[in-house]
């Protein structure tokens, strides 16, 4: 695969070190190219494409409110619709905009399947107000609303088949670990009309409590262990595996990598580890192809 | 050519001969007939529009936000409840300075529920920086909302056609539907100088720090301020064209006034009838019915009062723990005033009680025995 060189988004934005969304970013721009208009709503992104008068990403730039990524980039597709032009419009927002505050607006525009790319940079938390959990954060994670003596409980929410059940065209995982499937799955988003899901995994220094240097690294144990499987849904129905992960790497591997686990006892890890392996069997039975 | 139109589809109306090409909506009693009959428009293709079916008013207004950034027109209609569900985006609207355009119908908020007439839904909204316009007739819902573009569209602040729930939502009136070419004639496409445009690639709402957001602000206000002719200027442009004469205000037997009653809407249209009976009785009183609420045409209020003993201000609304919002607008314009008639404030007609002529009639009267406002709120018709 070719990867375009030319970078759209500029280096030297203020993203932390090690900023796994920041990755995210660069490598889908290369694949969206310059005729695109993205929507941000309130995220960690709102602060990284640089104050006023400040931008790095090389699009045009909407900023909105937490809750209105989608419903905002619905009406820019309405707009450009009735000037007869074709941008991509992208709604780029975190997993607190995505799962939580903006998902009646996602549901919607899913439902009405609005010509759109939605991506969802997911690092598990509300990391730009600093790190509260938000309905991804995994289970047994520390955040500060979610101290040690009492760490998120409930599950993480499987937004993948909450908007497969909206029958949209496409939804797509990817990891910022495996940049060839991210852009190969941009590039093929970009060619589908109707509502797009892509959901990244974007592990976060400060958030996950780790060395910036292992940003990339635990993407990819997220994947090698099954935590975060790589898919492709088309319509809602057509599930597809990119990666059989047939020798996973423990889930031990990954968690203990990261500061926001370090409180779990291996009892606690070893549930974590049932739990993956449970879901990864009900995944199996999903897949068509 | 006339029609009759109920005052939904006035709006309906307005909004198609001006040619809005998104609409984003969701319904809510007593607004559904201004977004069926658009739907209708838009799907028959006798309107070249982009209608998003949104699942909230959140949205509407998030969707048209976004589409206005692009640069086309938008319009929205909502009311009572989700007006207030919109407040987020109101704001949003005013900050990125689109000038989306939409009808509230006037509706009281619950609990406990109710689906009649009050102002405090539209009135909630007053300091987001949407321009207000409270219309009397359906007739001038319909032309305000072509006005409203106008002047919208030339300071790059939204704004809003306020309408009374079924006092006019509902209620049907023979008004002239102006000829499309007039109509385009007297207002062009919209051009927006700052847009999404990938050839032009800007951020637009970006973080912005205390040394730049004062500024942001003081031009929002600017744009107010240079509303107010704007909406002048376009009432005499509208006559020229249409032959109907709107402004900031409005008034009615008032030049040789010593009393004026004082509202907005529906009430000041009732007004117009108590004043012709007062009239009748001997009394010298007039009216001023406030058309554009925001901004507040302060400069004519004063004028207009400067020669007045007593003004008594009829509120369809309340500010809890102060007074009638009309009323405390009208006692801060005359606060700096030499010649400050004594002023006092009623509140009349909550959720949708019926304001007569008569009723109008009576709070006169009893008003005008006092020297001064035994309290800063007059109810009237309370029951024990």
């Amino acid at each position: 695969m070719k990867i375009p060189e030319e970078e759209i988004m500029s280096s030297g934005n203020v993203a932390c070190q090690g900023c796994g969304a920041n990755i995210a970013m660069r490598h889908a721009l290369k694949a969206l190219g310059r005729n695109t208009v993205l929507t941000i709503p309130a995220c960690c992104w709102t602060v990284i494409d640089g104050p006023f008068p400040y931008s790095s990403v090389g699009v045009p730039n909407f900023h909105t409110a937490f809750a209105t990524a989608a419903s905002a980039a619905a009406g820019i597709r309405a707009a450009f619709d009735m000037l007869g032009k074709n941008p991509s419009i992208v709604a780029w927002a975190g997993d607190g905009g995505t799962y939580d505050i903006g998902l009646g607006a996602l549901s919607g525009a899913a439902e009405r399947n609005d010509d759109m790319i939605y991506v969802c940079y997911d690092n598990e938390a509300y990391m730009n107000t600093g790190i509260q959990r938000s309905s991804s954060t995994p289970p047994g994670a520390w955040t500060t609303t979610t101290p040690v003596e009492r760490p998120k409980q409930s599950v993480k929410k499987d937004i993948v088949s909450i908007m497969a059940a909206h029958r949209i065209p496409y939804i797509a995982t990817a990891s910022i670990s495996h940049v060839e499937d991210l852009i190969a799955k941009f590039e093929k988003a970009k060619g589908i009309k109707g509502m797009r899901f892509i959901l990244i995994i974007c592990p976060c220094p400060p958030g996950w409590k780790y060395d910036p240097k292992l940003t990339v690294k635990l993407a990819r144990l997220a994947v090698q262990s099954r935590v975060f499987p790589l898919l492709e849904i088309k319509n809602g129905i057509e599930w597809k595996l990119n990666r059989e992960i047939t020798r996973p790497k423990p889930v031990a591997d990954y968690l203990k990598l990261q500061g926001r686990f370090k409180h779990l006892s291996e009892e606690e890890i070893a549930k974590i580890q049932r739990n993956i392996d449970k879901d990864w069997e009900l995944l199996l039975r999903k897949i068509t192809g | 050519m006339r029609k009759v139109l109920m005052g939904n589809h006035a709006l309906s109306y307005g909004a198609k001969l001006s040619r809005a090409q998104v609409i984003s909506a969701y319904p809510i009693t007593p607004q559904t007939e201004v977004i069926e009959l658009l739907s209708q428009m838009c799907a028959s293709g006798e309107l070249n529009a982009k209608f998003i079916k949104v699942e909230s008013e959140h949205s509407a207004m998030a969707s048209l936000v976004g589409a206005s950034a692009v640069g086309v027109r938008t319009f929205t209609a909502s009311s009572s409840q989700g007006t207030a569900l919109m407040h987020e985006m109101l704001h949003w609207a005013v900050g990125a300075r689109t000038p989306v355009v939409m009808g509230n119908i006037n509706r009281a908020f619950a609990p406990p529920w109710s689906i009649w007439t009050e102002q405090n839904d539209s009135l909630s909204q007053r300091d987001t920086g949407w321009m207000q316009v409270y219309a009397q007739n359906n007739q001038e819902v319909l032309d305000s909302v072509i006005q409203a573009y106008k002047v919208a569209e030339s300071v790059e602040l939204p704004a809003m056609v306020v309408l009374a729930a079924f006092v006019l939502s509902h209620t049907s009136e023979a008004i002239e539907i102006p000829a499309q070419e007039k109509v385009d004639e007297f207002l062009p496409p919209y051009e927006r100088e700052y847009k999404l445009d990938p050839d032009d690639p800007h951020a637009f709402g970006g973080l912005t720090d205390p040394e730049n957001y004062y500024e942001f602000r003081y031009k929002i206000q600017k744009a107010m301020e240079k509303a107010l002719d704007r909406w002048e200027e376009t009432g005499r442009e509208f006559e020229n064209i249409f032959g109907r004469r709107y402004g900031l205000v409005e008034t009615y037997k008032a030049d040789d006034a010593k009393n004026l009653i004082i509202s907005s809407a529906t009430v000041a249209s009732t007004a117009r009838k108590s004043v012709d009976m007062l009239r009748d009785k001997g009394e010298k009183v007039g009216l001023l019915r406030i058309r554009v609420f925001r901004p507040f045409p302060a400069k004519k209020v004063r004028k207009i009062l400067s020669s007045v003993e007593k003004a008594v201000v009829i509120d369809r609304n309340i500010g809890f723990g102060v007074s009638g919002i009309f009323c405390q607008e009208v006692k801060a314009a005359m606060y700096n005033e030499k010649n400050n008639p004594t002023i006092f404030g009623v509140i009349a007609g909550l959720g949708g009680r019926d304001v007569t002529s008569r009723n109008i009639v009576e709070i006169y009267e009893d008003v005008m025995k006092m020297e001064k406002p035994e309290s800063d709120i007059i109810w009237k018709g309370l029951k024990e």
